[in-house]
């Protein structure tokens, strides 16, 4: 290694093959595709960690390698770069759980896989309970889990302070103490930005097209099915059209006439400067509505709830970095110190029942992967694995059937409220 | 930090308000197909634009309506539901 990088401080060009081929405005710099093809068998539309994995799996499953992913801005730009990289599957429904569940087990091969060090580590993720209601969601998250073969189970506050040295469980008098957790060993972070980028290079590897800088301006139906896209590049031919786009979803859905219950609220989020390594586990806090981490890097990563009313707009606000700091300290006064470093918010498409959207749709050839909300990182590989399969075989996988959009009509929701990480 | 005007109170901070989603017509339940009736209960008008909603002024109790973009956050005018548009309270920042 120390002599690779050798190689390359005395090189005056850069020698690193690029991750894929490059977007039309970088064509004088690198290679193809400078330009978009008329048809595609696939349109994605978003080159976040959804799109690309669906684009790597429809390549890698089922041999359909003509596929374009068309991305606004750049790759991981949206949800995929903007949450806090919290990877688990101690959910409330079996449905979910099951899902869920399968993307962790997918995520565990994934550096492998990709040939990518996505810094997936273990570190072990407690919702904490400051009331006997919560104290109830955690015992019936646990017997779900461990019905379904999920490593949960409900802890004391002795335990929590045991692994959790520095965690103050009386919250310094200034909310409810911490009466137990739901413990769930295999909860994990990863470094969300590599997941895009690896994804990207084994899509583009197979022959996917990624075109950034490309959006899309509206999708063309003709006798109910899809007939193409038109971007700002020009119209582009497709029978199959995905929309993998988050806080963007009910733009798309316009297009097409489609309504949903999809309505759009930033969360925000911030990391404080590196300091040395001293979490090494995953703390949640409905109550505080708060969540944290360390990164790789050393710095903490946190993040809160909703803001309150729907908003297509990742602006930030001053309300939130003090609130939350605020409900930091109140669990880690040792905190008090450390500053913040940067703060965002991203867009999170919400479903009335804190499910996704996935699947076919009336229109056909459009299929949808939205709903996202609060928890679309963690479901990447398993929504790339079953979006792939539901477009090529134009047929639900078994793992989303439950998570239809046609589930409103029938009512038949898959009520997921009290597994997300904080109280919305 | 974010004013917004309330048509009984005046300008008051955001935190004084709550958010009521937006403003639709309950159709006749008895009248309507189930898929209608589903379409109201669940379905929303999600996409970007002009939205009007309702907001509740919480200290003193008062349900209004807003007009405003929900891409840009700016409040075009507020009214009580009664008045109706014609009586805006006045344009907000």
């Amino acid at each position: 290694m120390p002599l690779r990088l050798l190689r390359f401080g005395l090189n005056k060009t850069y020698k690193e093959p690029r991750m894929f081929r490059a977007p039309a405005t970088l064509k004088d710099e690198y290679d193809v595709p400078a330009t978009l093809k008329d048809e595609y068998d696939v349109v994605i539309i978003g080159g976040g960690g959804h799109g690309l994995a669906a684009a790597y799996y429809l390549a890698k499953h089922h041999n359909i390698t003509n596929v374009a992913v068309l991305e606004q801005g750049y790759i991981g730009s949206g949800g995929t770069g903007r949450n806090t990289a919290i990877i688990r599957s101690n959910y409330l429904t079996p449905e979910g759980v099951r899902f869920y569940e399968k993307s962790v087990e997918l995520y565990k091969g994934l550096s492998r896989e990709l040939r990518f060090n996505l810094f997936y580590t273990e570190r072990g993720h407690y919702t904490l309970a400051h009331s006997d209601a919560a104290l109830r969601t955690a015992r019936w998250r646990a017997e779900v889990n461990q019905h379904l073969g999920v490593n949960s189970e409900v802890v004391d506050p002795d335990f929590i302070k045991k692994h959790n040295p520095e965690i103050d469980i009386t919250c310094g008098g200034h909310q409810p103490p911490v009466m137990g957790a739901l413990y769930h060993p295999p909860g994990a972070i990863a470094r969300h930005d590599a997941v895009a980028w690896a994804f990207a290079r084994g899509a583009d590897e197979r022959g996917v097209e990624i075109h950034q800088q490309t959006a899309v301006n509206d999708i063309e139906i003709k006798d109910g099915a899809v007939t193409g896209v038109h971007t700002n590049r020009g119209f582009v031919k497709a029978k199959k059209v995905l929309s993998a786009v988050a806080g963007w979803t009910t733009a798309i859905t316009q297009m097409v006439g489609l309504r949903t219950p999809l309505v759009i609220h930033p969360l925000q989020a911030f990391v404080s400067e590196p300091i040395k390594p001293w979490l090494d586990t995953i703390i949640v806090s409905g109550s505080l509505h708060i969540y944290i981490s360390q990164s790789t890097r050393g710095e903490l990563v946190s993040g809160a709830a909703l803001d309150p009313y729907e908003l297509i707009n990742t602006r930030s606000t001053l309300d939130f970095a003090e609130g939350l700091s605020g409900h930091l300290i109140d669990l880690f006064p040792c905190l008090s110190g450390v500053k913040v470093m940067r703060q965002w918010a991203g867009l999170c498409d919400m479903t009335p029942d804190f499910s996704p959207i996935m699947g076919r749709t009336p229109v056909h050839g459009f299929y949808i992967d939205a709903g996202w909300g609060t928890y679309g990182f963690k479901a990447t590989p398993v929504c790339g694995l079953t979006m792939a399969h539901t477009i090529a075989r134009d047929e639900d996988h078994d793992l989303i059937r439950a998570f239809s959009l046609s589930r409103f009509e029938r009512m038949t929701l898959v009520g997921e409220k009290g597994a997300a990480s904080v109280g919305h | 930090m974010k004013i917004i005007h309330c048509p009984v109170n005046g300008p008051r901070p955001l935190q004084e308000f709550h958010y009521g989603g937006e403003v639709r017509d309950e159709p006749d339940a008895g009248a309507v197909s189930d898929e209608q009736w589903a379409d109201y209960v669940f379905s929303r008008s999600g996409e970007p634009g002009v939205k009007v909603e309702w907001w509740y002024h919480i200290a003193s109790g008062t349900w209004f309506i807003a007009e405003r973009d929900i891409v840009s956050d700016e409040f075009i005018r507020t009214y009580l539901y009664t008045d109706g548009p014609s009586a805006t309270a006045g344009s907000n920042p």
